[in-house]
């Protein structure tokens, strides 16, 4: 029985989008709940499809809920969806972002509806980047996401707006520039745009040197994770972004880059991944600890957690070109843990905003008096940050060291590792520093009538930590299917 | 034997009827809001005319003068959609020059007839005089306004077109002397018996071949021979600016396809070199024009720096095209479905800022500032043309550079992919510069811009079909490879 599922839960936002965009005068109500259906129902059905998923030993290595039909004939590329243990959990993570970020952005004013538009159609991108199977298609889902991205942090954002979303909109343009020629190139070498047949394809080419092959490939998706020295547009684009796009960005975006690093390079060129490895892993660790160290000089709020996602997916580029089953399922746990960890962090801050319209550490004391359930709540967050055990930070910081520590492939992993254990210490210092700074000092005078978190602002906080907390607590929940998509990958490295 | 073939160049005709037929109306009516009725019907019953001949196994007619084959006939239609969508978008610009409504119709068809007949010219003499009747056409058309940058406009074209003609005909006379035929396929029998030797060797052929390139690089806005794009553009009335970025850009490309594949496709040696002459002159024209296009505040001046950029982008697929000259390659598809797309988008585009300017007097990209408010159809239409015109999704700009660049991949122009994917990225700065003006900028007044219904109908059908090519290009790729399947050797 074929239902089109994985079609559903990618277009189904696109078709919120469409109605919000032709309901003839739509109120500000009934926009947020169709925005909020829309969202819901795709990610009620990603959870069907996660518990439907073939976890026997016989669907290792292959596509699932596969959806295929021919769509440009002429460059014989096919409208072709698919998920496997790589990516159905950020299928996952993206829906359910989804839900969430449309609920924390249920007091918007500003052009609602064109607000709630966008929101949609970024989610459809997002989702048909980690599903789709044919280059042309990952291609065109990885562009769209642009569109909405710039109009939200132009129109909705604050501060330095403009130019924010100028720095993101060229960064991201120059990397997928390189993509595409990357990609017509990988179809000029192979004849196909399929990516689960290049996945382990052999092959040889007198058109281009391979190595160039992988940095065409490779430098977007360095740019989207971001890979110091290419990160700068990301502090920019999350400080100036309005709440809801922050989270999606830290929660789902950034993940683009480190799914298409493990799908589309390490998987087709594994013989080069293990030659540029060590220069992958040097900008990992550079990442890590500049990354860290930077963060522990921020005053402002938003900027702070951005930079710390910069820290954060360092780990993320260890584990991959750690190159090792252990490391690549820790990196993508990791990808997962980091999603829901800054997304809430970005929530929590949104709502530290709303309350108290600053987001600068000078001017932010005591808050837990007047903010109780806020302050709970943004505690579990930055301490899932700083990786404690029982939450989902843990588990995905300790596999992604235990498999780049253990690495053989890639010589001096160990010193990589030992270096990069630091930032987890610099992330417990600015963490910590931050918690205090912001709601364990001296109560201030003027923040004497700011509420809590209300009861929207609950659900969609609450669902956060239950996802931190379950995960941490039985990561295996994760781990399982994820290395179920890393196996066959790892054993590409091996040969 | 002449008579049946008069049938080959019945949408033509047919077009020139209701050209004459208008003239005559406009002298014994008052209503001139008849006229662009009668050049919308004639153009209809052109291209009802041409998709009569579709089925029609490709022939010659009239002594090797006319070709009658599916490209031609797929930019004859190309051609003809344009000029119905300009003449919508004209609406309401006519009424600044109210008396001479009856003449910027003629003329605008007679260009028309022109480019169809360009199209579909297999023989020297025919291409040199289908080329001036649309050119002396738009000499016209382009110092209609009479105002000092109209006219100064119509009298930069009108020289430098004419230099460029005498260059093509140099050109022509260059290859006429060495092979003794001015038809392309009997060229194409001589250079075939050519020996094996390089273009250097052949002072005749090079020259030639170099001033042929140049006489319609000026057609088509390549660099060097772009200076005039600026001013014309700027200068002209907006609807002709639209038509001379789209329809003559188009005819100029589908006959230097014509020329380059027919007569100099073989041997081997002879189009690998003209095609490397066309991919440098394709690297050049982008680069020049996104980074001259950047510092641009007018913002027809803005899409006639972009249409030297795009140009650029298709002679990537000239060239690729060159590169492999069988018939019906990828190269040759995607250069006809960025032509397309590109037609569509531009129109759009030019559309929308003739319907704006119009009401608000003014070019310039500040006096878009918060367009999204005053009128959000057309800010929203000419954001979805911008959109494609980047090469982003879902439109079919982004489809058509893939394709485009694709075929020049195939053919080993990676180099030149590169530098055409960083150019995309630079376009990107200045055609964003406009959205930020119309989403983000604060309204200069809060009074509503609006537009005319055959102004609006016209956008909504260039934005309609620019998006479905952007979602489900299949159709007109099948399209586009049905008119290039004879193209080549």
């Amino acid at each position: 029985m074929n239902l089109n599922l994985l079609s559903w839960i990618v277009f189904l936002p696109v078709i919120g989008m469409i109605v919000i965009a032709l309901w003839p005068r739509a109120s500000q109500k009934t926009v947020k709940w169709i925005a909020l259906i829309a969202a819901l129902a795709s990610f009620i059905i990603s959870l069907y499809v996660f518990f439907m998923f073939d976890r026997s030993g016989t669907a290792i290595g292959h596509m699932q809920f596969e959806e295929k039909a021919l769509w440009i004939p002429a460059v014989n590329s096919f409208y072709h969806l698919g998920v496997d243990g790589l990516s159905l959990p950020l299928v996952i993570l993206m829906t359910f972002l989804g839900v969430v970020s449309v609920l924390i952005s249920w007091k918007i004013q500003l052009r609602p509806k064109e607000y709630f538009c966008w929101i949609l159609l970024l989610e459809s991108s997002i989702l048909g980047v980690f599903t789709s199977l044919d280059l042309i298609l990952f291609f065109l889902f990885w562009e769209v996401e642009l569109i909405p991205m710039y109009f939200l942090i132009n129109i909705w954002g604050s501060g330095r707006k403009e130019y924010a979303a100028y720095k993101y909109l060229i960064y991201t343009l120059v990397g997928s520039a390189f993509m595409l020629a990357g990609i017509l190139s990988t179809y000029f070498i192979t004849h196909t745009f399929d990516m689960t047949a290049l996945a382990g394809i052999s092959i040889t080419s007198s058109f281009i040197p391979l190595t160039a092959l992988f940095f065409l490939l490779v430098i977007g998706f360095c740019i989207k994770l971001p890979v110091f020295p290419f990160h700068t547009w990301l502090p920019d684009a999350h400080t100036n972004a309005p709440t809801a796009a922050s989270v999606i960005l830290a929660g789902a975006l950034l993940k683009m880059g480190g799914y298409g690093m493990i799908r589309l390079c390490v998987s087709m060129l594994p013989q080069v991944a293990v030659q540029y490895a060590p220069i992958m892993c040097t900008l990992a660790v550079i990442g890590i600890i500049y990354g860290a160290a930077v963060t522990l000089r921020q005053t402002d709020l938003k900027r702070l957690i951005a930079y710390s996602s910069v820290s954060h997916m360092g780990y993320v580029l260890l584990g991959i070109f750690a190159l090792t089953q252990v490391s690549l399922a820790g990196a993508s746990l990791q990808m997962f843990s980091h999603g829901v960890i800054t997304g809430l962090l970005f929530a929590m801050v949104g709502l530290v905003y709303d309350k108290t319209h600053t987001r600068d550490l000078n001017n932010l004391s005591g808050l837990a008096r007047q903010m109780p359930v806020i302050t709970v709540v943004f505690s579990v967050a930055g301490l899932a940050s700083l990786g404690l055990p029982g939450t989902v930070g843990f588990a995905a910081e300790f596999i992604t060291f235990a498999g780049s520590f253990t690495s053989t492939v890639i010589a001096g992993m160990k010193i990589f590792t030992l270096i990069a254990v630091l930032g987890v210490v610099l992330t417990s210092g600015y963490i910590l520093w931050m918690l205090q700074r912001v709601f364990y000092q001296y109560p201030l005078d003027k923040y004497k009538g700011v509420g809590d978190a209300d009861l929207v602002e609950k659900i969609a906080t609450f669902s956060f930590v239950v996802v931190i907390m379950l995960v941490g607590i039985y990561p295996a929940i994760l781990t399982d299917i994820i290395n179920m998509g890393i196996e066959p990958i790892a054993k590409l490295i091996g040969m | 034997m002449m008579m049946d073939q008069i049938r080959y160049i019945a949408p033509e005709l047919g077009l020139l009827c209701f050209a004459l037929l208008l003239v005559l109306v406009d002298l014994f009516i008052s209503n001139k809001r008849a006229l662009p009725v009668i050049a919308v019907i004639g153009a209809l019953v052109s291209a009802a005319l041409a998709l009569s001949l579709w089925s029609v196994p490709a022939a010659e007619a009239f002594n090797r003068m006319i070709a009658v084959d599916q490209f031609g006939l797929f930019f004859k239609l190309l051609i003809l959609s344009a000029t119905v969508l300009v003449v919508m978008a004209s609406h309401s610009y006519v009424l600044k020059f109210d008396k001479f409504q009856g003449e910027y119709y003629a003329l605008l068809m007679l260009s028309a007839i022109g480019l169809m007949l360009l199209v579909s010219a297999i023989n020297l003499i025919t291409i040199y005089v289908a080329l001036e009747l649309s050119s002396i056409s738009l000499y016209v058309l382009v110092s209609f306004l009479k105002d000092k940058w109209s006219s100064e406009a119509g009298l930069k074209y009108l020289i430098l077109g004419a230099v460029a003609s005498a260059i093509l005909l140099y050109g022509m006379a260059f290859v006429f002397g060495l092979t003794g035929n001015t038809c392309l396929p009997c060229i194409a029998d001589y250079v075939k018996g050519m020996p094996f030797t390089s273009l250097l060797q052949n002072p005749a052929l090079l020259l030639g071949l170099v001033l042929i390139i140049s006489g319609f690089g000026f057609k088509i806005a390549s660099v060097p021979f772009q200076m005039w794009v600026p001013d014309v553009y700027q200068g002209a009335p907006t609807p002709v600016t639209a038509y001379l970025s789209v329809a003559s850009k188009a005819a100029g490309f589908a006959v230097i396809a014509r020329i380059f594949m027919t007569a100099f496709g073989m041997p081997a040696w002879l189009h690998n070199e003209w095609a490397m002459i066309i991919a440098v002159l394709a690297a050049v024209t982008m680069t020049v024009g996104n980074l001259t296009a950047i510092v641009q505040t007018n913002v027809k001046r803005l899409l006639g720096y972009s249409s030297i950029a795009q140009a650029g982008y298709l002679m990537v697929g000239l060239a690729a095209m060159g590169m492999s000259t069988e018939a019906g390659n990828v190269a040759a598809g995607g250069l006809v479905f960025f032509l397309l797309s590109y037609t569509l988008t531009n129109l759009g585009a030019f559309i929308a800022i003739i319907a704006i300017s119009n009401k608000i007097n003014s070019d310039e990209i500040s006096d878009y500032a918060g367009m999204i408010k005053r009128s959000p159809l057309l800010a929203l239409g000419l954001t979805v043309c911008l959109i494609s015109l980047t090469g982003l999704p879902p439109t079919a700009g982004l489809i058509a550079k893939i394709y485009i660049f694709k075929g020049a991949i195939d053919q080993g122009l990676l180099w030149l992919v590169i530098i055409a994917v960083i150019n995309s990225v630079i376009s990107a700065y200045y055609y964003f510069k406009v959205v930020k003006a119309m989403w983000l900028g604060e309204p200069a007044s809060e009074e509503k811009v609006t537009s005319t219904w055959p102004e609006w109908a016209a956008l909504a059908v260039c934005c309609a079909i620019v998006v479905v090519m952007g979602i489900l290009p299949g159709a007109f790729i099948n399209l586009t490879q049905a008119a290039v399947k004879m193209l080549g050797i």
